[in-house]
C-alpha cells in the first residue's frame, strides 16, 4: 500500500516534471540586450519638408503599392495611419514653428531596444536583431495577433482580407542594412531630416543639436527612454504630441512589466505537485483514522 | 429474399443499438431527435458552419469586424479568455474531491469534469478560428518556441492540461465501453493526473491575465494592474464553482432520467456546500481587487463613466454575489445559491470582457463592435459543445455511476 503510493507519487512528479520542462524555461520575458553597435535613426523634425521621398522610397524598398496620391498635400489633412502597404507615413503636426512653418513627423516602427512584440511572440516571428532593426519572419507566423495588442505605438498591421494572412511593418530595412546599404528613407530623404548611424552616437548628435542651439528645440528626445528606449528618435521644436507621435509610453522596457507574473512559472511547477500531494495525504489520513474509529465504535456497541 | 432488412448490418449488432442508438430500432431514434431544441441547434448550425467556411476562405476580414486598432475581439474574448475560465469546474471540483477529500462532490465530479474537457476542446476549436494560419500552431511546440512569451506557457498548459482532461474522464468512457482492465490501470493513476491538472491550471488560468500585462495604456487603469494574474487565477476559482452549480442544476433537470434510483443524490447539499466556498472565495477576490485599485491610486476615476462601470462589476458581480452565497447557505436555500452561482458565472464573463475588450482600447476612437458572423460563430461553438455534452451524458456514466464501478477512483 505504502509502496504503491510512493510510486504513484514519483510519477506525478516525473509527469509534472517533464511535461511542463518547457515552460519552466519561461523564467523571464526579457529580450537579450541590443548590441552597443546597433543601428538607428536620429529625425530632427526642424528639418522636414513633408515631400514624403520617404514614403515612395519605401515602397519602392519593399515592392508596396506607391504611395498616396504622391505630391499631393491634401493627404495631410486628417490623421495617416501605416497600414499592410504603406509601412510609414509622414503625419502634418497641428503645431507651426516659430517662425509659421508646418511640421512632419515619419511615422514607422520604432524598432524597441526591448521590443514587447518580440518578446510576446510565441513563434519567435518577430525578432530584435543585435543589429537593431525588429525582423519579421513571415514562414513562422501563426496570425494570433498578440505583436498588436502589446505594441504601445500600434506599429504591427494585419491582413483581415487574406486568407493566408501576414503581419506587415517596416522592417528597418534589414537586407539592405545587411549589404552594407543605409535605409531607403534615410538614403533618399533631401533636406537631412533622417540621419542614420549608430544608436548611441545620434543620441550624441541629438543633444549635441539641442544645447548647441539654444531655445530651438523642446529639451526631450522622443524615443530615449519610451518602452524602455526605440531605435527611432525624434526631435523636435514643436511639443510632441502636436506631431501625432504616440503620447503616455510608459518610460520603461515592456517585457520586463510580464517578467513577475513569468518568474512565479518554475516555482510553481516545483511546489504545487507536493504541495497537493500532501493536503492529500493529509485529507486520506483523515478518512483513515475516522474510519477505524468508526469500527472501534461499532466493535465497542457489540461488548 | 424480399425480406431483406434496409437497413445496413452494423445497425442491428447489440453494441450499436444498446451503446449508439440507446437501445431504440434506427427509425425509433431518429425520431427522438425531432424536438424544439434540435431545431434551435440545427438553425444554429445551419447559419454557422457555412460562416465558417467562409472565414477560411475568404479570410478574417470577410466575416469579422476585426482592424487594425482593434485586433482581437469575441473570438478572443469569449471563446478563449472566457472559454478557460468558464471550464475551471473541472480543476475546482477535482481539486476538493481528490486533494480535500471532500468526497461528498463526487456526483457532480464528472459532469465537471466532462464540461471542463469539451470546454477546452472548444477553447481550441475557438483559436483556430481566430488564428490567421492556424496550421501553424505546433511550430510554438517544435519548430520556433517563443520561450519569452506569456502565450509559450499558455499553449504547453492548454495542450497538456486537454490531455489530462481527456485522461480525466476517460475511465467514463472505459466503462461505458467495458474495457475493464485498461480502466482499473487508470484508476491507479487518478491522483498524480489530478495533481497534474490543478498544477497545469493554476499556471495558465493566472497566465491568460499576465497576456494584458504589456498593455498600461490600452486597458483602462481600473482594469490594468501588475496583479492581473492574480485576478485571473483566484476568480477562475469562483468561476469553475459557479460553472458547477448551474451546470448541474440544468443537467439534474435534463438528465432526470439517467440518475440513478438506487443512490439518490442530495443535490441541494452540495449546492450549498459550494455556495459556502464560493462566498469564501469571491470574498477573497473582491479583496484582492480592491487591493489592485489601491496600489493604483486610482480613486480618482471611479467618479468616471468607467468608474461606474467597474462599480456595477465589483458590487453587482463580485460582492453581491458572494453575500448571496453566504446568505443561500446560512438560509439553507439552494435556489438562492443557484441565483448567485449564475451571478458569479455572469460576472467572471463580464471580467473577462472587460479586460479584453471593453475596457481595453477604450480611449481610442474607432470602437469595435462583434459583426453578425462572429456572434453566430461563438453560438455555433457553444452549440457543439452543448450537443457533445448531451450525447456523452445520454450514453456513459457521467450524471450516474456505473453500477460496477461504485465509489472507484
Amino acid at each position: 500500500m505504502n509502496l504503491n503510493r510512493r510510486s504513484l507519487f514519483k510519477l506525478a512528479a516525473a509527469a509534472g516534471t517533464a511535461g511542463v520542462v518547457g515552460a519552466a524555461a519561461t523564467s523571464s520575458a526579457s529580450v537579450p540586450p541590443a548590441s552597443k553597435d546597433a543601428r538607428g535613426v536620429l529625425v530632427d523634425t526642424t528639418r522636414c519638408v513633408g515631400c514624403r521621398a520617404c514614403e515612395a522610397a519605401c515602397a519602392e524598398a519593399n515592392a508596396l503599392a506607391g504611395p498616396e496620391k504622391p505630391g499631393d498635400d491634401t493627404v495631410f489633412a486628417s490623421r495617416r495611419a501605416t497600414s499592410p502597404t504603406a509601412y510609414t507615413v509622414v503625419q502634418k503636426g497641428t503645431a507651426k514653428s516659430a517662425a509659421g512653418d508646418d511640421r512632419y513627423a515619419k511615422s514607422q516602427c520604432m524598432h524597441c531596444v526591448t521590443p514587447a512584440c518580440a518578446s510576446g511572440c510565441v513563434v519567435k516571428a518577430l525578432e530584435k536583431t543585435p543589429e537593431g532593426p525588429v525582423v519579421y519572419h513571415k514562414d513562422r507566423c501563426l496570425g494570433c495577433r498578440y505583436c498588436m495588442i502589446v505594441c504601445p505605438f500600434g506599429v504591427p498591421k494585419y491582413e483581415f482580407s487574406s486568407a493566408t494572412p501576414l503581419v506587415k511593418k517596416c522592417t528597418f530595412c534589414a537586407e539592405r542594412q545587411a549589404r552594407g546599404l543605409a535605409p531607403a528613407c534615410t538614403d533618399v530623404c533631401p533636406s537631412g531630416a533622417l540621419k542614420f548611424g549608430k544608436r548611441a552616437d545620434l543620441l550624441e548628435e541629438a543633444k549635441t543639436r539641442i544645447y548647441t542651439n539654444p531655445g530651438t528645440y523642446v529639451h526631450k528626445i522622443y524615443g530615449e527612454d519610451e518602452a524602455g528606449g526605440t531605435s527611432w528618435l525624434y526631435i523636435s521644436d514643436v511639443p510632441f504630441e502636436s506631431l501625432r507621435l504616440p503620447d503616455g509610453i510608459e518610460k520603461k522596457s515592456y517585457p520586463e512589466m510580464a517578467d513577475g507574473a513569468l518568474s512565479a512559472v518554475p516555482f510553481v511547477i516545483t511546489l504545487w505537485p507536493p504541495l497537493l500531494m500532501g493536503m492529500y495525504t493529509f485529507s486520506k489520513r483523515r478518512e483513515e483514522v475516522a474510519a477505524a474509529e468508526g469500527n472501534e465504535k461499532q466493535e465497542e456497541g457489540h461488548v | 429474399m424480399s425480406e431483406r432488412p434496409l437497413t445496413p448490418a452494423f445497425l442491428e449488432s447489440p453494441f450499436v443499438k444498446e451503446k449508439v442508438l440507446l437501445g431504440m430500432p434506427l427509425r425509433t431514434y431518429v425520431k427522438s431527435l425531432f424536438t424544439p431544441w434540435n431545431a434551435i441547434a440545427a438553425a444554429i448550425l445551419l447559419a454557422g458552419i457555412p460562416t465558417l467556411v467562409f472565414r477560411f476562405w475568404r479570410g478574417l476580414g470577410a466575416v469579422s469586424n476585426l482592424s487594425q486598432t482593434n485586433p482581437w475581439g469575441i473570438w478572443v474574448a469569449f471563446d478563449i479568455v472566457c472559454g478557460v475560465a468558464l471550464a475551471a469546474g473541472g480543476y475546482t471540483v477535482a481539486c476538493a474531491v481528490y486533494i480535500f477529500g471532500q468526497k461528498d462532490y463526487r456526483p457532480i465530479l464528472r459532469p465537471a469534469i466532462l464540461t471542463g474537457f469539451l470546454g477546452y476542446a472548444l477553447v481550441v476549436f475557438g483559436l483556430i478560428v481566430d488564428l490567421g494560419q492556424p496550421w501553424r500552431l505546433p511550430y510554438q511546440f517544435f519548430l520556433t518556441p517563443g520561450t519569452t512569451a506569456v502565450m509559450y506557457e499558455v499553449g504547453w498548459c492548454v495542450m497538456l492540461y486537454l490531455m489530462v482532461l481527456g485522461l480525466e474522464f476517460l475511465p467514463a468512457a472505459l466503462e461505458w465501453l467495458g474495457l475493464v482492465k485498461v480502466r482499473r490501470l487508470l484508476g491507479s493513476l487518478t491522483i498524480g493526473i489530478i495533481v497534474l491538472g490543478v498544477t497545469l491550471s493554476t499556471l495558465h488560468q493566472s497566465s491568460l491575465g499576465a497576456f494584458f500585462l504589456m498593455t498600461p495604456g490600452k486597458l483602462h487603469p481600473l482594469w490594468y494592474s501588475p496583479f492581473l494574474p492574480i485576478f485571473f487565477f483566484v476568480s477562475s476559482i469562483s468561476a469553475g464553482i459557479g460553472m458547477v452549480i448551474v451546470e448541474s442544476a440544468i443537467s439534474h433537470r435534463a438528465f432526470h432520467d439517467q440518475l440513478d434510483p438506487a443512490a439518490p443524490v442530495d443535490l441541494d447539499k452540495i449546492t450549498l456546500g459550494l455556495a459556502k466556498g464560493g462566498a469564501v472565495v469571491l470574498f477573497a477576490y473582491f479583496f484582492i481587487r480592491l487591493q489592485g485599485l489601491v496600489a493604483s491610486g486610482r480613486f480618482d476615476l471611479l467618479a468616471t463613466g468607467w468608474g461606474a462601470w467597474y462599480l456595477f462589476e465589483m458590487l453587482g458581480f463580485v460582492l453581491l454575489p458572494s453575500l448571496l452565497f453566504a446568505l443561500a447557505a446560512r438560509r439553507h436555500s439552494a435556489r438562492l445559491a443557484r441565483a448567485a452561482g449564475l451571478l458569479t458565472v455572469l460576472g467572471v464573463i463580464l471580467n473577462r470582457f472587460n479586460v479584453s475588450l471593453i475596457a481595453f482600447n477604450w480611449n481610442v476612437a474607432d470602437r469595435y463592435v462583434p459583426s453578425a458572423g462572429e456572434v453566430i460563430t461563438s453560438l455555433t461553438i457553444v452549440t457543439i459543445g452543448v450537443l457533445v455534452f448531451r450525447w456523452i451524458v445520454n450514453r456513459m456514466p457521467v450524471v450516474h455511476e456505473h453500477p460496477d464501478w461504485r465509489g472507484a477512483h
